[in-house]
């Protein structure tokens, strides 16, 4: 890890969010709590998957979580550019509830070319987690 | 127990559902989806290249997560499609495959195949593609569960889910 998590500002992490339009159409803002990085999926009417249920889309969770994954890497690295997924699976745990959703993603392990990175997606307590995914990621050239 | 359903019926009621299975899905019309085709146990959808739907400004290729959206929609509507009635189905896990970046500016598609059920639980593959099937954006494999029904058994009484016969 080439910075740690404590070094970077919440500008730069809303920067990097900023580059990503698809963040801003989920309305994904960052939330920088000592040295972990949280984002949050504000309820929008939008990301709902199965009205009767009022159940969150199980495709808006999975881009939220590949979108954190892919800012995390980026801030860790200091990279301008985003590392691409290559092969992520998902885990639906609980329906999405229409309320705000975050997620926090680690790197589990990281060489020159891949990282392996585990994302958890929760909304009323970090405890019950809504959805899971863990996946490969094709680092950036930039570093 | 289940009166048993024609194969003419059952698309009837698909193509009528369809259609529905998208503009009835608040995200699903936020990211532009549109109905193609479906079948027993397959499910054809697509969407148009949409700038807002950008990944990364600098390449302007449209984000993984949309492309995961997607493959799960039409998964869904595939796995609906397989069982002997339109049961509400969930997500239980999903292995997505990203190939190559999609071509910025051209349409998505995504081609879905349910090849397996049993009484609650349907087994999908899908790929999404720009065009050419053969050259795939990403493939996925996905597994469903039937929901709200509690479990389904021969014993029971009420509706019965049941492959179609093809």
């Amino acid at each position: 890890m080439t910075k740690k998590s404590s070094d970077f500002t919440e500008s730069e992490i809303a920067a990097r969010l900023d580059k990503i339009p698809y963040a801003k159409f989920l309305n994904i803002r960052p939330l920088l709590m000592g040295t972990e990085l949280t984002m949050v999926m504000p309820y929008s009417d939008d990301i709902i998957g199965n009205p009767l249920l009022k159940a969150l889309h199980g495709g808006s969770v999975s881009a939220f979580m590949e979108i954190t994954a892919i800012v995390q890497l980026a801030i860790e690295n200091q990279t301008v550019q985003f590392a691409r997924p290559v092969g992520v699976n998902i885990d639906y745990l609980r329906r999405g509830r229409p309320q705000d959703t975050y997620a926090r993603a680690v790197i589990m392990r990281q060489g020159s070319r891949v990282a392996n990175v585990q994302v958890r997606a929760w909304q009323r307590s970090f405890d019950e987690p809504i959805t899971v995914l863990h996946g490969h990621f094709m680092l950036a050239r930039d570093t | 127990m289940t009166d048993t359903i024609s194969k003419e019926e059952r698309l009837t009621q698909l193509w009528e559902l369809g259609p529905l299975f998208v503009s009835g899905t608040p995200h699903a019309v936020a990211l532009g989806f549109r109905f193609v085709a479906v079948d027993i146990g397959s499910a054809t959808l697509a969407m148009d290249y949409d700038a807002k739907l950008i990944g990364d400004t600098e390449t302007r290729v449209m984000a993984g997560g949309v492309v995961t959206a997607l493959l799960d929609h039409t998964s869904g509507l595939a796995a609906i499609s397989a069982f002997e009635q339109s049961v509400p189905v969930a997500t239980l896990d999903m292995r997505i495959d990203y190939m190559r970046a999609a071509e910025p500016g051209k349409n998505l598609i995504a081609e879905a195949r349910c090849y397996k059920t049993t009484r609650n639980v349907a087994f999908v593959r899908a790929v999404a593609h720009d065009g050419d099937s053969d050259n795939p954006v990403a493939s996925c494999q996905a597994v469903f569960m039937t929901t709200g029904g509690g479990w389904k058994s021969d014993k029971e009484d009420g509706p019965q889910i049941k492959r179609v016969p093809t």
